[in-house]
């Protein structure tokens, strides 16, 4: 799992170099709050953020928070590191989360045995801070069942 | 049929590789491997090396048109030509570029090569060491999602949960490309066979991959010249007709962070539909089929998006029985491929299907008519070739 923030190690694994298009998401992370963009016209959340809607050119997209709350879409366990900065956390879970908005997210299954994750397994957002600059958005398995 | 078509206009009549080596084995450089492979060819079709005087590569290869035509003393290049995208999804498309050359008139002996020296320069799959990540990546590398193998498990993954198998039939390409390498003594796994105990008791990489699903990292070059089919009755070889060839890429597949709307997919839909469309046939008619394996479960999504079976039906019908030379319904990569002959970035499957077709192969197919390829699932694009005797 990405390391909590220490002081006397800096941060190895790569960051999130947040752009203007992508600011407002980890802002919102960084206040512990997974905020996506929505579109106006047809109502549907997307992600990765972009500049201009999918959905036509007169449409807009508005940052709204959303619930954090969603299942494990498809996942992989890494049983080897690709980068040295990964080696620590092997086995490790990759994961896709289907949101209850819709959105698919990257992310790590943290909190967890890496053998219980499957396909369907309900999630929820959590946010660790790994840089005073950057919060990541992890999941961890939560104890409700999937709607 | 329309008149604008490769169809049944050109020929490969010349193919040649290297000796193949592990990663960093390769005692000459890339360069000069290139230029061994592209000799080899000539000489297998019968030409001056100088007449060739187009150039078709895929997936950067470093190895430039211009320094190669230099080296090889060619007379005048008239088609240099680079397929787009990563991985191995190029090699079937850059010999549909070098058919088009050839039909639109532009050169007269195409080369479609590809030079591989890892160990002289960077391994595949390499994960970042940048310390910041901007755009798409920001949303996956920090999380130690890097590598095309990580990628692709996820996209096998939810295959596999969607049509409830899968494990078994990625075992069967596994070792179907292993028994048939240990026929090959170009082969870099031959004399290394591979049992079914040891596929199961492999180390895990990244689930649902273990290690022999996984293709090898090698040093080497191979090259296909074609050229159009009058001139090629007066070659060397047999010829090997094109009767397809396709490349594309379906709806928004490259979508970043994993985004792709149609998820667990080789990403064959539309490309397989152009391609049966061009060759007039169906996948029953197929004789041989070499489909590339970066993983196996990219092979088995290849083999179902192409018609070949189900995708509830994998397990049934991906056995080894089923892939064998002598026998099976549908012989698959005959020469042992990405995972055991070479990882020559697929180029290898292409020279094996010309080899089936002129009944030269290590693991021959009896009568072969139709010699298939499939390069490269789960990338963005892919490609599909069709030959005949």
């Amino acid at each position: 799992m990405p390391g909590e923030l220490s002081p006397k190690t800096p941060y190895a694994k790569p960051l999130p170099d947040p752009n203007p298009v992508t600011q407002p998401f980890w802002d919102a992370a960084k206040e512990h709050r997974l905020r996506l963009q929505r579109s106006r016209k047809t109502g549907q959340f997307i992600h990765y953020p972009r500049a201009v809607s999918p959905f036509g050119a007169n449409d807009e997209l508005a940052w709204e928070d959303v619930s954090g709350r969603g299942h494990v879409w498809s996942y992989t366990v890494a049983r080897r590191a690709t980068a040295p900065q990964f080696e620590s956390d092997v086995p490790y879970v990759i994961a896709i989360v289907e949101l209850e908005e819709g959105p698919h997210l990257t992310a790590n299954i943290i909190d967890c045995d890496p053998d219980t994750v499957r396909v369907g397994l309900p999630v929820e957002a959590a946010f660790v801070d790994v840089t005073p600059e950057i919060t990541l958005v992890q999941f961890r398995p939560r104890s409700a069942p999937a709607e | 049929m329309s008149d604008y078509t490769v169809k049944d206009k050109v020929a490969v009549v010349g193919i040649a590789e290297t000796t193949y080596y592990k990663r960093g084995g390769a005692p000459i450089s890339e360069m000069q491997l290139t230029l061994q492979a592209i000799i080899g060819a000539a000489q297998d079709a019968g030409i001056d090396p100088r007449q060739i005087d187009g150039f078709a590569s895929y997936s950067n290869d470093r190895n430039d048109p211009p320094r190669l035509a230099a080296a090889l003393g060619c007379e005048d290049v008239s088609f240099s030509n680079m397929f787009w995208g990563g991985g191995g999804g190029g090699g079937s498309g850059a010999m549909a570029n070098a058919c088009a050359a050839l039909v639109a008139g532009y050169s007269k002996y195409v080369v479609v090569y590809r030079g591989l020296a890892q160990g002289q320069f960077g391994r595949f799959g390499q994960g970042t060491q940048a310390k910041t990540v901007s755009g798409a990546p920001a949303y996956t590398a920090p999380y130690g999602l890097m590598s095309p193998a990580q990628s692709f498990a996820m996209r096998v993954q939810r295959f596999m949960h969607e049509h409830n198998g899968g494990h078994a039939a990625q075992k069967a390409i596994s070792l179907t490309s292993y028994a048939h390498a240990q026929r090959n003594a170009r082969a870099v796994m031959h004399g290394s066979p591979l049992s079914p105990e040891a596929y199961d008791g492999a180390r895990w990489i990244v689930e649902p991959f273990r290690l022999f699903d996984c293709c090898m990292e090698n040093d080497g070059a191979a090259a296909v010249i074609l050229t159009t089919v009058e001139r090629a009755r007066d070659l060397r070889q047999k010829p090997a007709i094109v009767i397809a060839a396709s490349q594309g890429s379906d709806y928004r597949q490259a979508a970043p962070a994993h985004n792709a709307p149609d998820y667990a997919t080789s990403n064959f839909k539309t490309v397989a539909k152009r391609l049966w469309g061009m060759a007039g046939i169906s996948p029953k008619d197929v004789d041989v089929c070499q489909s590339y394996e970066n993983f196996t479960g990219g092979v088995m999504m290849s083999l179902v998006e192409h018609g070949f079976c189900g995708p509830d039906e994998v397990d049934d019908f991906m056995t080894t029985e089923n892939f064998r030379f002598d026998g099976g319904k549908l012989p698959l990569n005959t020469s042992g491929g990405n995972l055991a002959e070479c990882y020559m970035h697929g180029l290898e499957l292409i020279t094996e299907a010309v080899r089936q077709v002129r009944g030269t192969s290590t693991a021959q197919v009896k009568n072969v008519d139709i010699s298939m390829v499939c390069s490269g699932p789960m990338v963005q694009p892919v490609s599909d070739l069709i030959l005949r005797a």
